[in-house]
């Protein structure tokens, strides 16, 4: 590997590491990280699945050069419609699913899957099993169903997932599905990334209901009771009626904000006044294993994707999405030139001798190190006045 | 460390294929490799040669194990390798077999792309072990 030009060597040195454990390791000019990249972007655009596949994995692994194999998937992004669906355990999320990629396939559309299953925080080993409940879509290669474990990917698991999705949105599938337990910020990071969003709800207990409410009712576009033929369904259905009419009554304003307090008769008629409508979550019932409320379940995805085009609702989405990236970008970029700095010092040890010895303290030690990068900084920045 | 720093995570594909319902020993596998660490897809029962491809090649998984006890593996692996072929996915994907192969067949099987037998008998770590020593280098 003596000859590898210098740009590379970066790269090059997570390929050796990566290499150590393997047996043969012959690197041919090829084999750079920036020819890989376009040859692998090349097959996926021509609609080659392993390359789709390898892409996925390769955003996964955070590989060498994912970053530029994301940035040029970018281009030929923006045309898939994408509905994230989370529920508790055993709500039926990937039957759902499976029913709605069949449906989708009847109306010829293409689809790809993501399907997140929780990881070992110990191990990091996972069991992914969302794909057995695939059972509708076998054998058929235009539904790309993905598992993805919630390791504990650098930069979160949700860039990983938007990245996936971008994947899949390149190769030209019509509609991405990603499905997740709803549980925790980061799940419900993830959905966030979806255009629509389903939750659903099994039927029985009341108490889920008011589970919902920490923070997964704000985020629903859609609430699907599935397993509706079982009892409690229809006292599930009711309760989440009441609940979406008690929160009607904190604001109406646009669905997303709920500054203003419950019967502040000024946030009463703001709402009522200006606005153009809203959506309304609805709430729907299905019994997803006999395939029953999925025709209406696709009509509701389809009012909401209408209402996202019309209300101009998709576009501010996608500006809120894209900054949101850019700042995750930036977060990640700043951590590895920080670490980049601490290591020209020599690491911190030093440093915390002395926080120890009571010289100095951690808020004055991050002052000292961030300081020249600040003066930099403030010095290169463009006069915008 | 830099930026583009890659985590490497073995990933499997435990496979039932054909008439044969016996999946226990499947469970406890697939089981055993998430607790080496490794991401296992499992098909579950009773699937063609044709899902077994499906599901390897959406997965990009490392290695496919297959496990079979059914006797008819003479016709449904040759089709699975053939398969994983069609979609180029063959070369860098480790395949392993488990379940009760005669002697004389696991010649023919190796020929056609399986890289290792594992009978009644084998051990759990000794799998692993195998695992992490020949999981396919990928680029």
């Amino acid at each position: 590997m003596s000859e590898e030009d210098a740009t590379g060597t970066d790269a090059e040195r997570v390929t050796d590491d990566a290499n150590a454990s393997g047996d043969d390791n012959d690197a041919d000019a090829d084999d750079t990280p920036n020819a890989v990249t376009d040859e692998l972007i090349a097959d996926l655009l021509d609609g080659k699945h392993r390359a789709l596949a390898r892409t996925i994995t390769k955003i996964e692994n955070r590989a060498p050069g994912y970053r530029n194999l994301v940035s040029q998937l970018h281009a030929h992004t923006g045309n898939a419609d994408v509905i994230g669906i989370t529920g508790s355990p055993g709500a039926g999320k990937s039957t759902l699913v499976d029913k709605l990629a069949a449906t989708y396939r009847e109306q010829g559309l293409t689809v790809g899957v993501i399907a997140i299953d929780p990881a070992s925080p110990y191990t990091g080993g996972a069991v992914l099993g969302d794909r057995i409940r695939m059972a509708s879509n076998v054998g058929d290669m235009d539904v790309f169903f993905r598992s993805m474990s919630a390791r504990g990917t650098l930069g979160g698991l949700s860039t990983a997932t938007t990245d996936a999705v971008k994947a899949l949105d390149a190769f030209g599938k019509d509609k991405v599905i990603i499905e997740t337990v709803g549980a925790g910020q980061n799940e419900i990071d993830i959905v966030r990334t979806a255009d629509t969003v389903a939750v659903l709800v099994p039927p029985g207990s009341g108490d889920d209901v008011q589970m919902l409410k920490a923070g997964i009712l704000e985020i629903a576009d859609l609430f699907i009771v599935n397993k509706a033929d079982l009892e409690g369904a229809d006292r599930t259905v009711s309760d989440l009626r009441e609940m979406l009419h008690m929160r009607g009554g904190e604001s109406t304003k646009d669905g997303g904000h709920h500054g203003g307090a419950a019967g502040d008769p000024a946030d009463e008629t703001s709402g009522d006044g200006d606005d153009s409508e809203g959506w309304e979550p609805r709430i729907l019932e299905t019994v997803a294993d006999r395939g029953e409320g999925v025709a209406a379940l696709i009509d509701a995805l389809d009012d909401h994707r209408a209402y996202l085009e019309d209300s101009g609702a998709l576009d501010e989405k996608a500006r809120t999405r894209y900054a949101e990236e850019i700042r995750t970008l930036l977060r990640e970029d700043t951590r590895e030139l920080l670490a980049e700095e601490i290591d020209a010092r020599g690491g911190l040890d030093a440093d915390v001798d002395a926080v120890l010895a009571r010289e100095t303290d951690p808020y004055a030690v991050a002052d000292e190190i961030i300081a020249p990068l600040e003066a930099c900084v403030r010095e290169r920045r463009p006069d915008r006045e | 460390m830099s930026a583009e720093q890659g985590q490497r995570q073995i990933r499997c594909l435990v496979a039932k294929v054909g008439l044969d319902g016996h999946d226990r020993g499947a469970h406890v596998i697939a089981r055993a490799l998430r607790d080496a660490g490794f991401e296992v897809i499992y098909s579950g029962l009773h699937r063609s040669p044709d899902e077994v491809v499906q599901a390897a090649v959406q997965e990009d998984v490392d290695v496919l194990g297959i496990s079979i006890l059914s006797g008819a593996h003479n016709t449904l692996i040759p089709k699975i390798l053939d398969g994983m072929a069609e979609y180029d996915a063959l070369n860098d994907t480790l395949v392993v077999v488990g379940g009760i192969i005669p002697d004389d067949d696991k010649d023919d099987l190796r020929e056609a792309g399986v890289a290792e037998i594992f009978g009644p008998g084998a051990s759990m770590d000794e799998m692993i072990a195998y695992i992490r020593d020949n999981a396919p280098e990928r680029r």
